[in-house]
């Protein structure tokens, strides 16, 4: 099994009055046809780095290489085809469900599409009929189905998701849960799932790295990480008393060695 | 119009001081300044249109338009001071509509390419393309901010720039356009021209009027056109980076 995403030394911080350090010295591989889970309490940088792999943003240090060839050397436009992303909320366009889920196809040839969308709909465990509807009056629910399909229908070979199910109740987390896997099985679709939720990388995640204040604290076989942590962040985080800086949450007295260091975070020690 | 005749239009000024103090509006400072505001750059600009038209040299045609063009992109600019190279962005623009404009009325021999046309005229077509731009600016301003999430979602699918930031754009450039659209409708209606009722004043026939302020609402139409398009098609670019990326 090939590396499909590679990154090397990846950093990322704004300038301003006072600069932040969003991600700092991240190395990591995403395995093809794997599913790999970045978990890691709200703040930590989930979502910045998942907009480093499509170009969304541009790192400020380090090389991402996707097959082994830097993603700079891409065509930004073809790189985003292949890489596709899911939001934290759905964005979608306010247009019917049929052209949200066509926009990606009609990029690149401007025609109709008979059937796409039904064909895409069903996939994600939706009525087809919902095709001729307003996007803007669906259930959060079924709005972040409709933006799953959206970005299936450009038949990207990598599916970076956000947090997809974050708005959603139990049976239709579960529901998301069980069509990424299936498309990761019956077409060996890559996927990167960015999660806050533990619970969930266990479940589905092959590989799983922790991120906590923009630093990569563990990564490695999710079955291992969690049955066996070998960082103590990772066994705060995987208890659940891990908060939003990446320090301890209050009553947890006192530092732990290794990995506790890092709970200050980057932005402190840049000041 | 004699001096003093002017000097005894002098007594309005004094009327609205005296409503002023009466009521203690406190205005009466502000309407000192623009009482006298008012006399010196119109007469100011008297004795310059009159030296212009004297000479009859182009150059200074040329000159006029360009410090009217200028003074309109400085004052446009200020309503999009966090785009890059707002001015030139708004300076060129409205050189553009203004060019195209008056080149089409004198082509086509609408008006005659005399220095008492080309400059009154321009400068209506300069002074509307000036409003126009500044919302312009404006609304792609808060398009862009409001449709953030739209615009990642359609970039993240392999739109570029221009086809994400296309429904912002289109909304910017129709929020440019419609005030004169409206005026067009309406005008004759609700409002008399001032350049109509100038003329009408000086002693011109209100058909031969008319018939310049129809053209007058034709030009402003095509003026804003090309300028508010013109504008939010070179405007959109300094909210992306070169890789379709949208600024933060
Ligand atoms: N443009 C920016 N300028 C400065 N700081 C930023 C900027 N964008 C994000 N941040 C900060 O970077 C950190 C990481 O943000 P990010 O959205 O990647 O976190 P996350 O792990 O996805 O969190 P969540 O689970 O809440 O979505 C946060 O502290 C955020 O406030
Ligand atoms: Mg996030």
């Amino acid at each position: 099994m090939g590396k499909k995403f590679e990154l090397l030394g990846v950093s990322k911080w704004k300038d301003g009055p006072k600069r932040a350090e969003l991600l700092r010295d991240i190395n990591f591989t995403v395995d093809e046809g794997l599913i790999s889970t970045i978990m890691g309490p709200s703040g930590a940088g989930k979502s910045t780095l998942l907009t480093l792999l499509n170009r969304l943003e541009e790192p400020s240090a380090g090389q991402i290489l996707l097959d082994g060839a830097p993603i700079t050397q891409l065509e930004v436009v073809n790189l985003r085809r292949r890489v596709g992303m899911v939001f934290q909320t759905p964005a979608l366009f306010p247009m019917t469900v049929e052209q949200n889920i066509c926009y990606g196809p009609n990029l690149r040839q401007r025609r109709e599409y008979p059937g796409l969308a039904a064909r895409y709909l069903e996939m994600v465990g939706l009525d087809p009929e919902l095709a001729g509807r307003d996007a803007g009056n669906l259930s959060v629910g079924q709005q972040q189905r409709v933006s799953i399909a959206r970005t299936l229908a450009n038949e990207p070979e990598v599916l970076l998701l956000d947090e997809p199910t974050s708005a959603l109740d139990p049976t239709a987390t579960s529901q998301i849960e069980e069509l990424i896997r299936a498309l990761n099985q019956k077409i060996g679709l890559t996927i990167v799932w960015v999660t806050h939720d533990m619970q969930q990388a266990a479940r589905v995640g092959d590989r799983t790295m922790l991120l906590a204040s923009g630093e990569k604290v563990e990564e490695g076989e999710t079955k291992a990480i969690f049955a066996s942590p070998q960082n103590e962040v990772t066994r705060l985080f995987i208890a659940g008393r891990l908060n939003g800086n990446g320090s301890k949450l209050n009553g947890d007295k006192g530092r732990s060695d290794g990995a506790g260091s890092e709970s200050t975070g980057p932005e402190e020690e840049h000041k | 119009m004699s001096m003093i005749a002017l000097a005894m239009a002098l007594s309005l000024v004094g009327a609205s001081i005296v409503i002023s103090a009466h009521q203690g509006l406190g205005l009466e400072k502000d309407i000192l300044v623009g009482t006298v505001r008012a006399f010196i750059q119109l007469m100011a600009i008297g004795y310059v249109l009159k030296f212009i038209f004297d000479l009859r040299q182009w150059p200074f045609v040329l000159l006029m338009l360009a410090v009217m063009i200028t003074v309109a992109g400085r004052n446009a600019a200020k309503r999009g001071k966090e785009i890059p190279h707002v001015f030139w962005l708004v300076t060129g623009a409205i050189s553009l509509g203004a060019a195209a404009t008056l080149g089409v009325l004198a082509g086509l021999r609408i008006i005659k390419f005399e220095p008492w046309f080309v400059i009154p005229i321009g400068g209506m077509i300069i002074g509307n393309a000036m409003v126009a731009s500044g919302l312009v600016l404006n609304r792609i301003q808060s398009e862009i901010a409001a449709r953030k999430q739209e615009i990642r979602a359609a970039l993240a699918l392999g739109a570029t720039a221009r086809q994400a930031v296309d429904p912002a754009l289109k909304a910017a450039i129709k929020a440019g356009m419609i005030p004169t659209i409206d005026s067009m409708k309406v005008v004759g209606l609700v409002q008399l021209p001032g350049m109509m009722t100038g003329q009408i004043i000086a002693g011109a026939s209100p058909l031969q009027a008319v018939r310049y302020q129809i053209m007058v609402a034709y030009m402003l139409a095509a003026a804003t056109a090309v300028t508010c398009a013109t504008l939010g098609l070179i405007v959109y670019r300094g909210f992306f980076t070169m890789h379709h990326q949208l600024k933060s």
